[in-house]
């Protein structure tokens, strides 16, 4: 099953409600997938640094200090939010990927939620409700923002199995459904130099589409040739540092509901996910048709 | 009138109530208010009664329903209405997919679009959709009517047995052995008393009627065991 939300705000006087909304919807698809949850959220960027969201079960004793040592590692300022088991690193957008190559060297097991300008995603197994609360991603404000919470098929319930899935900078991809040629293509992927770090089958999805992107295609033209290569049930929604899309295959037994006002543009994978938001009676609402891209840019 | 708030109330007390209605009740008019796309309201009733919902709903609104009226004044979500019986169940707005599967009687309204797989492996109930239908509608339907006043989406009446498909509009493309057939003066009778069921005002001439070609494998009789 799985259930997926998303949020892509135009009017900039909600940026601070995102969280709250987003949060909202995220636990009313709790009974779609009660086996772990995950959010990604677009706020606000320095222009001059980039954030690393990282994990460890250990946080308590890898993130302290750990700013400090990154930073004479690296010979570059570099800051730390830490939440819970995630924490936030604020740094040169040079200096990434050194960065994630001297955590994998440290010990405590320090896994990398997403790397972009603006991007932090918090995901953990758990209920929507629980995992929501150990981020408080009620307080986080943003331009837009994609939740899930996943009934786990194609691979195990853990974090680094848990949706959103990161795969290039400020690219953020969920998934309702299942690929059956996930195996194939991730082979190829990696052939091709894309970074894939787990067997799960929606990782593959959003690996395909920074694969595209890098080569050159725009997050619409990419969604479109997804249509062609991707083999299975999907209903994507995914991110962009200034974009939202969504896709379903061309069968669409995925649910999908939208709803567009003049203040946002919202996606629930049942229309009970967006009850709360603001103005909803007046607006328009429609469920997106099947093998056909729909997205928006700021 | 009685009014159930589903907010307050929850849907086991709506449900539970609404079943407890005898044929002889004398409440026969209720309203349920804050529907928010809840699942399941008003599934499995069997009485004459008449339920407003005052809203959209979520997953399989009416289903299963028997001699009841259901009127959602909203939009209901996937399976409204699925394997009804008898009854009537009118929605105002949009369905979404799988609207009426395996209905076996009634009269199921959309007055707005219904989305794909719309009388999926309809055993006898007549569908009326003012609107539109998507892919996949009638696959497998065993009788019954489906009117369409829009236009039907890719592979109508898929693998369809004895179900009548009545189309206003176009069709994108009809799915294995459905073919158009003649409208004969006994199919326009049919289809202006579904129109007026379904209080639409289009005239039968202007639809064609689509249904079973009979040549897949299992209308041979030299495949029957």
């Amino acid at each position: 099953m799985c259930g997926i939300v998303g949020l892509f705000l135009k009017d900039k006087s909600l940026e601070p409600k995102l969280g709250a909304m987003l949060t909202d919807m995220l636990i009313t698809m709790t009974d779609r997938g009660p086996d772990s949850a995950g959010i990604a959220v677009y706020g606000d960027g320095s222009g001059s640094t980039g954030k690393l969201t990282i994990q460890s079960d250990a946080a308590a004793g890898v993130f302290d200090g750990l700013d400090n040592h990154l930073s004479e590692i690296l010979d570059a300022a570099v800051a730390i939010k830490v939440k819970d088991t995630h924490a936030v690193l604020e740094l040169p957008v040079d200096k990434i990927e050194p960065a994630r190559a001297a955590l994998a060297e440290m010990p405590g097991n320090i896994r990398v939620m997403s790397v972009g300008d603006i991007i932090e995603i918090y995901k953990e197994v758990g209920l929507p409700k629980d995992v929501a609360a150990r981020f408080d991603l009620a307080q986080m404000s943003g331009s837009h923002g994609i939740g899930h919470t996943r009934m786990a098929t194609e691979s195990a319930v853990t974090t680094m199995g848990a949706h959103p899935f990161n795969t290039g900078p400020d690219q953020c991809l969920v998934h309702n459904g299942s690929l059956s040629n996930h195996n194939s293509l991730r082979r190829k992927l990696r052939r091709e130099g894309v970074r894939i770090e787990t067997e799960n089958d929606s990782e593959v999805a959003a690996a395909y589409l920074t694969w595209k992107m890098q080569n050159g295609a725009t997050l619409g033209e990419a969604l479109e040739d997804s249509l062609d290569d991707l083999d299975g049930f999907f209903t994507f929604v995914v991110g962009t540092k200034d974009g939202f899309g969504v896709v379903r295959d061309p069968i669409a037994c995925k649910p999908a509901v939208m709803a567009e006002t003049d203040a946002y543009v919202a996606f629930g994978s049942e229309y009970r996910a967006l009850v709360n938001l603001p103005n909803i009676d007046d607006a328009r609402v429609w469920e997106p048709e099947p093998a056909t891209v729909y997205f928006w840019n700021h | 009138m009685q009014t159930i708030d589903l907010e307050v109330d929850g849907l086991r007390h709506l449900n539970a109530t609404l079943h407890a209605q005898a044929q002889e009740t004398n409440q026969t008019a209720w309203e349920v208010i804050n529907p928010r796309g809840s699942h399941a309201i008003a599934c499995g009733l069997d009485a004459p009664i008449e339920v407003s919902v005052k809203g959209s709903t979520g997953y399989y609104c009416a289903g299963m329903n028997k001699q009841a009226t259901v009127h959602v004044h909203g939009s209901a979500g996937p399976g409204v209405a699925e394997n009804m019986m008898s009854g009537t169940v009118v929605i105002e707005g949009d369905a979404s997919q799988y609207a009426g599967a395996t209905g076996q009687g009634g009269t199921l309204v959309i007055k707005g679009n219904a989305s794909s797989r719309c009388g999926i492996s309809m055993k006898g109930i007549d569908i009326v959709v003012h609107g539109n239908v998507g892919h996949m509608s009638a696959f497998m339907a065993q009788s019954g009517n489906l009117v369409v006043c829009g236009d039907a989406g890719d592979a109508l009446g898929d693998s369809i047995y004895e179900a009548r498909l009545f189309v206003r509009g176009s069709v994108k493309s009809l799915g294995a052995d459905c073919i158009e057939k003649e409208m004969r003066p006994e199919h326009m009778e049919i289809l202006a008393d579904l129109l007026e069921r379904g209080g639409c005002d289009a005239k039968p001439e202007e639809f064609k009627r689509y249904g079973s070609a009979r040549k897949l494998y299992n209308f041979n009789i030299d495949n029957a065991y």
